[in-house]
């Protein structure tokens, strides 16, 4: 399996790799980890004409803390955020959830922007960017702009990330431990069937899922019916879990049929819920 | 026709300079120019884990990588494993606890499980399986692949 031909164009800054999908446009495509791009390539779902190598942009991969956040550059790989102290410490949610990308090959090679941006409607990290209430930093033509976790999904494989932008930094808040990813997987790539991510937090809960429908959302209805109360009974979580794939037009495939995935998501809330609890 | 591309690669502490196709998987890069037939193309499809080589001492499928994505880096094959004649340890493992039967899966095998005993030395077996999720063996059923990690950890702890 050859991917079609293609120019290939190493940029050193993130500014030299603006000017090049300014210039290029449609023809060309950025590549950081490849764990998307290149099975597409190979399968000739994707062609580009040009492609534009920002994976080794240096500045790009790091995790540090300012203020009360965490930020994350765009080219950290999985097993960098799976391993990172500082994630673990004091936002732990996102390194539980690179634990269950893929396989270690994968997650040495994929970066957390190149699957933002995939929008993949079964990868794991969209689930806990929308219940961390991440911001998202984008670079390109006319500046810089940062994009919020509840607008960043917009639809099947499409983030709202411009064909010219490029995604530098994901911040997260610092939370407590109280925090959850639960998935079930499909067992061959390990992508999500449904994925569910709670955060447990002062200001409520939320709630993110992933695998269920076109893009990943935050469950509105599980949070509502959370809100404002203050001891979480087992009763009360089932009652609001069944709320998980409420009103969503959820997915079928030869993996899962949609009413499986709706019931998916449901358990694993319930599940994600009780987890993060144990977690207090 | 594209431009070739340049790149600088260490193969096994050897230096390579070619000029590639900006097209050309590092997998076929390495069997192909190389001449290192060692690593195994499975399903192309970056499930299996028989293309799993080391680039700058982590597991990656060469099959998922372009050459010139390995450029400047040092890349490890299984053929670079033994020393002087001397099996790695974890070749050596395969060995003693029949880690592999028609063998195709094995060079990707051994490849992860040195990073995984690089970043863990001592891994418990569900730790060893977890760190093989993607490796697929269609012949041993694991269960030998796991003794023969486990194997090589011991043997690397009492030196
Ligand atoms: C076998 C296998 C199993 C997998 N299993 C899982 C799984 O269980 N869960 C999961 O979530 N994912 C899974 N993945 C996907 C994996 O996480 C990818 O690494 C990830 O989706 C893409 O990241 P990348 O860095 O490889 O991006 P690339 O493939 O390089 O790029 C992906 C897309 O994003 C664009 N892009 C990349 N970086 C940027 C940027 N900084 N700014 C703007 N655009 C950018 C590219 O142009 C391209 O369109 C799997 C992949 C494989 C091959
Ligand atoms: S050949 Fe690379 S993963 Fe199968
Ligand atoms: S030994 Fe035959 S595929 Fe593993």
């Amino acid at each position: 399996m050859f991917p079609a031909h293609f120019d290939y164009v190493r940029p050193a800054t993130v500014e030299e790799a603006v000017k090049l999908l300014a210039k290029h446009g449609d023809d060309a495509k950025l590549l950081t980890g490849g764990h998307s791009l290149i099975p597409a390539m190979k399968l000739r779902l994707a062609r580009p004409q040009v492609v534009v190598d920002i994976g080794r942009i240096a500045n790009l991969s790091y995790i540090r803390e300012t203020g009360g956040a965490i930020a994350i550059g765009a080219m950290t790989t999985h097993a960098d955020i799976e391993a990172s102290k500082t994630l673990r410490d004091k936002s732990p949610l996102l390194a539980e959830t690179a634990s269950h990308i893929g396989d270690a090959q994968v997650r040495n090679k994929g970066t957390i922007g190149g699957s933002l941006v995939h929008a993949d409607p079964a990868a794991d990290y969209p689930a806990s960017i929308l219940a961390l209430d991440a911001e998202i930093d984008v670079v390109g033509p006319r500046g810089k702009r940062t994009i919020k976790a509840v607008d960043f999904f917009v639809d099947l494989l499409q983030s709202a990330v411009a064909a010219d932008e490029i995604v530098t930094e994901i911040r997260v808040p610092a939370t407590a431990k109280t925090v959850a990813y639960v998935k079930t997987e499909q067992k061959a790539s390990g992508f999500a069937l449904a994925g569910a991510a709670v955060v447990i937090g002062p200001g409520g809960v939320r709630v993110g899922i992933t695998g269920v429908a076109a893009t990943a959302y935050r469950a509105a209805g599980v949070e509502k019916a959370l809100a404002g109360q203050t001891s979480l009974t087992p009763d009360l979580i089932a009652r609001a879990s069944a709320q998980a794939a409420a009103g969503v037009d959820a997915l079928g495939d030869i993996h899962a049929s949609p009413e499986f995935r709706a019931h998916l998501a449901q358990v694993n809330t319930r599940r994600a819920i009780e987890k993060a609890l144990t977690r207090a | 026709m594209p431009m070739p591309f340049h790149i600088h690669v260490t193969v096994n502490k050897a230096d390579q300079h070619h000029d590639v196709e900006p097209r050309l998987l590092l997998v076929h890069y390495l069997r192909d120019v190389c001449g290192l037939t060692g690593t195994h193309v499975g399903c192309e499809t970056s499930l299996c884990g028989a293309c799993t080589v080391l680039v700058d001492g982590k597991a990656v499928k060469s099959c998922t990588m372009f050459a010139v994505q390995a450029d400047g880096s040092s890349v490890t094959t299984i053929e670079g494993l033994a020393t002087n004649g001397q099996l790695h340890a974890v070749q050596q493992g395969f060995w003693e606890c029949h880690g592999l039967q028609c063998g195709f899966c094995t060079p990707g095998m051994i490849m992860t499980s040195v990073a995984l005993l690089a970043r863990n030395a001592a891994p418990s077996r569900e730790q060893i399986a977890e760190g093989l999720r993607g490796n697929l063996c269609r012949c041993t059923g694991y269960s030998h692949i796991i003794d023969a990690v486990n194997h090589a950890a011991k043997a690397v702890a009492r030196g």
